[in-house]
């Protein structure tokens, strides 16, 4: 899809992308589905707080190291600001550097703003930014209230920005205007695109973006092999950094959901080449994402042997893991192309994938390129899977765990593990993106199952002391009784 | 007049939601846009300590998730069904819903809405709550207000010897639930029973019930909780007393005990019975503590400065005056306390300890708090007692540094309480833990 940097905002996912936050079914039913682009959009009459935008927007700018984000909102919107500077300080802590606060300011509106309008103390909010922080650019998020009142955020960022002499740019992300979250990542990529990003004065061959949250540095070695150096991005960048982005010679995502607008945007305005690929999950996947880098970075030959070394190197491992947990029962809970991922390293695991169900699902990615399909990838490689989409509906997750009854239940999303727990499912929520990528990524997971079931005294303890906060009535329906039509006693 | 706010240490009004999920046995329901819950339980629970989803909060918490067509069209039909769908497949005994900015500003008839289930008999409330409309601290005093004027039924007879607690803001303050504990078995000792209504084994809707039974209602806060009281002097006649001190150690736990005692017609004899034998056990280890604090030959730190709610920065304060004697530096309050309250806040803090008074700044903007910090000249590294976000200017300053409000982040909170004899210790163990961890 087209995306115009003209327009002040990026169009919601679910007029882009055709998303969807509701389903129940298969891999290759949705699969098909998808690919005639003939999805409906299914509600639920019984809902469960989800996440909003504004959210992940902030997620992707809070951690630019020399920028600073003004919420231009209630200040319970800034809910999220702690969460951001706890990762922020982490992120900053393992890359060694001096640990300082996220620059977050919250423009706290009140009632009388709800009358009077909001630009007085955006004004003050962003002044602020500058004076405390002296940014390199500044972004503004918007939140419901800021929408429904008629901000006019364009004048005002102008004026501001001519006074300043820096980038003030709005992103918008009010929380009411999409119930896809991840749309949020597409506004404040917007933002980036639209205002940061600069035409490339030169060209690295050797860089290669790569758009990810902040997992480990696991490619400073593994692209170091063919040549090329990861340019992580969003977080823990420099505003620099990201003026740059144009240099580079390709762009790689580690979840098609996160990166699609800014890696399309990226080849779209500025000729930076998008990977189209499988996500490097499992074998397969991983095989098909680096070929498609070294076709796009021109290093064919590199890559193959980098893939022939490294599946010798994990062969013994894997296949011991793989004895010791062939047919373990496994159930899935993520973001839409991070859930995909996970399925395709318990297929390598050869785990017993119960189901999986992913926040929302993207009908198409924005490259709209059938390599990167990621539903078509498990068809071609692995078995069916039962599978369902919510956005984040515990309830609807808890039921079908109760019924399910897996043996482990892995889980990418705050909030959610707790309920896995709570049935005495063995639980854990991967935080390292990384974690699962590539030949080693196998590895990884294998072990971290293996230890998460080795010993679930806790997850045992917890279910025999909690009680749900579900009826039994509902534990005994159909998981998804309340999607689409409704439920009938 | 609010301001622009930088490193927050409390959020909107609906961070009432978290007050509900302390309640045992509540449902809160939204009537609001997707991402409200979420970051209020991240701010408020996660990054607070740790504090988790509880029973029914976190990621369980039913919401309408408006939208568009919500803002645009009204809301009262998918909140209907949304209400609906709870009373089925929540396991609650109250169900209280709170609204959003967007239902709120898009002028949604909750109330009517909510009356059509009371009617029916569900046990449901409402509270608009929308998060332009205040803080944290005042969306709390807002569900409670609901629940009395929505739930409770006059009571039949008093309970003497009952006493309703209205003190700490649950999820807000991250020790809430040990603190409330806390002061039942400070009552406990001198014959009270008190009425916790938060909290594990505080007995849910059934303890709520009680309420207007109770002999009488015990503010222990600066200044949450005295409307709650009003209301209920009003509505059921009961009594009140306000102790606008958090206490914290043995001399402000006396006086606390002393004040409710003589309220409550507790004989002397048996206050001062409790209060001695505690006071005993409490200096049994300050004595303990002496040949460290008295010799330890690096740097102990020059002044305090607290950095919190009027509940800590007081509290705490009162206690390392009167119990440690230390000397004060500047205080922040940072909750954004009305203003009719502020004189009487400052009045606790200019009467510190005998000859000893402090200096307050109240301001919710950790960027006015970082640069007055900055023009002080400090002499000896200061004590920052504060939350997660002045790691940074303790640094800059050299001082040392302890979380003990939101947001905290660096330290996983269970049962800890700062509240009594016992409280204090632990605040004494913490503060000397902090300064004795960075040499090390």
């Amino acid at each position: 899809m087209a995306i115009n940097l003209k327009s002040p905002e990026a169009p919601i996912r679910e007029l882009r992308l055709g998303s969807i936050t509701g389903y129940q079914g298969t891999v290759s039913d949705l699969c098909r589905k998808s690919q005639k682009g003939d999805l409906k959009e299914q509600e639920r009459s019984f809902s469960q707080c989800a996440t909003c935008a504004s959210v992940t927007a902030i997620c992707q700018l809070a951690m630019i190291q020399d920028a600073a984000v003004v919420n231009h909102a209630p200040l319970g919107c800034a809910g999220d600001f702690t969460n951001f500077n706890f990762i922020n300080r982490i992120g900053q802590n393992k890359r060694g550097w001096r640990l300082a606060n996220a620059r977050l300011i919250s423009s706290n509106l009140r009632e009388s703003d709800t009358v009077f309008g909001g630009a007085v103390k955006l004004r003050e909010a962003v002044r602020a930014a500058y004076d405390r922080y002296q940014p390199r650019a500044i972004f503004i998020t918007t939140s419901c209230v800021s929408g429904i009142i008629g901000e006019d955020l364009q004048g005002t960022t102008e004026d501001i920005e001519e006074e300043l002499g820096i980038p003030i740019i709005s992103v918008s992300c009010e929380g009411f205007r999409s119930q896809i979250w991840a749309s949020g990542f597409d506004a404040a990529y917007h933002a980036i695109l639209r205002k940061v990003v600069k035409p490339a004065q030169r060209k690295r061959t050797d860089l290669v973006n790569i758009i990810n949250f902040w997992g480990d540095d696991i490619f400073t070695e593994l692209l170091g092999k063919i040549g090329l150096t990861p340019n992580y991005v969003v977080p823990f960048t420099t505003i620099e950094q990201l003026e740059k982005l144009s240099e580079a010679a390709a762009t790689l995502q580690v979840c098609g959901t996160l990166g699609t607008y800014l890696a399309a945007g990226l080849e779209q305005h500025f000729g930076v080449p998008e990977v189209k690929a499988p996500p490097p999950y499992g074998i397969p996947g991983t095989d098909a994402w680096l070929r498609e880098l070294g076709k796009v970075t021109g290093k064919e030959k590199e890559v193959e042997a980098l893939i022939a070394s490294e599946k010798v190197r994990i062969a013994p491992e894997l296949a011991e893991l793989r004895q010791q947990l062939k047919g373990i029962k496994a159930f899935v809970g993520a973001g839409a192309v991070q859930g995909h991922s996970i399925i395709n390293v318990l297929n390598e695991l050869e785990l017993d994938i119960l189901g999986g169900c992913v926040w929302h699902h993207d009908q198409k990615l924005d490259h709209g390129d059938p390599k990167g399909d990621s539903l078509q990838h498990i068809i071609d490689n692995y078995a069916d899977v039962s599978f369902s989409i919510c956005n984040k509906q515990s309830f609807e997750m808890v039921n079908l765990l109760n019924k399910l009854q897996p043996d482990i239940f892995i889980v990418r999303h705050n909030g959610m593990a707790v309920w896995g727990a709570k049935l005495g499912i063995p639980t854990f929520l991967m935080g390292d993106e990384h974690f699962g990528i590539g030949y080693q990524g196998l590895i990884n997971y294998g072990q971290k199952i293996a230890e998460t079931i080795a010993n679930p005294a806790y997850v045992k303890n917890l279910a025999k002391y909690s009680k749900l906060p579900y009826t039994d009535w509902w534990l005994k329906q159909e998981p998804f009784a309340f999607l689409g039509k409704g439920v009938t006693e | 007049m609010s301001t622009i706010i930088e490193q927050p240490r409390h959020f909107c009004t609906i961070g009432a939601q978290q007050t509900v999920v302390a309640i045992e046995r509540a449902i809160p329901i939204l009537h609001s846009g997707p991402g409200c819950s979420g970051k209020i339980w991240g701010g408020m629970s996660f990054c607070n300590g740790f504090q988790g989803s509880g029973y029914a909060g976190g990621g369980a918490i039913p919401c309408t998730n408006t939208g568009e067509k919500e803002v645009v069209f009204g809301g009262e039909d998918r909140l209907r069904q949304v209400i609906e769908g709870a009373i089925k497949v929540m396991d609650g005994d109250l169900f209280v819903v709170l609204t959003g900015c967007t239902a709120d500003i898009v002028g949604d008839d909750t109330g009517m809405v909510v009356s059509e289930f009371q009617e029916q008999g569900v046990p449901i409330v409402y509270a608009e709550t929308g998060g332009f409309k205040g803080t944290t601290y005042e969306g709390h005093e807002l569900v409670v207000e609901a629940i009395i004027n929505q739930f409770l039924q006059p009571a039949k007879e008093k309970i003497p010897g009952l006493v309703n607690v209205w003190s700490v803001v649950p999820y807000q303050d991250p020790f809430w639930s040990g603190n409330l504990e806390s002061i039942k078995e400070l009552l406990a000792g001198i014959g009270l029973e008190a009425n916790i209504l938060f909290g594990p084994g505080s007995g849910g809707v059934e303890a709520w019930r009680k309420v207007p039974a109770a002999q009488f209602n015990l503010v222990v806060s600066p200044w949450v909780g005295l409307k709650t009281a009003k209301l209920l002097e009003k509505k059921f006649g009961t009594p009140y007393l306000h102790h606008p001190v958090l206490p914290i150690g043995a001399a402000e736990t006396s006086r606390f005990l002393r004040a409710v005692g003589k309220f409550a017609g507790v004989e002397d004899q048996v206050t001062e019975d409790y209060i001695r034998q505690q006071e005993t056990r409490f200096y049994y280890y300050l004595e303990r503590a002496a040949d460290f604090i008295l010799e330890f030959r690096y740097d102990l730190p020059g002044r305090f400065i607290n950095i919190s709610d009027s509940f800590y920065a007081l509290g705490v304060s009162k206690f390392l005056a009167n119990d440690l004697g230390l000397l004060p530096g500047r205080q922040f309050v940072t909750d954004d306390a009305p203003e009719e309250h502020r004189a009487g806040i400052l009045a606790e803090f200019t009467d510190l300890a005998p000859k000893l008074s402090a200096e307050v700044t109240f301001t919710p903007d950790g960027g006015v708090i970082q640069q007055e910090l900055r023009s002080i000249d400090h002499r000896q590294p200061p004590i920052i007692i504060g939350s997660s976000w002045d790691k940074d200017i303790a640094d800059e300053l050299k001082g040392y540094q302890l979380s003990i409000g939101l947001p905290v982040t660096d330290r996983l909170v269970l049962d800890r309480t700062y509240v009594g004899y016992r409280g204090g210790l632990r605040l004494a163990e913490d503060i000397y833990e902090a300064i004795l961890g960075s040499y090390q």
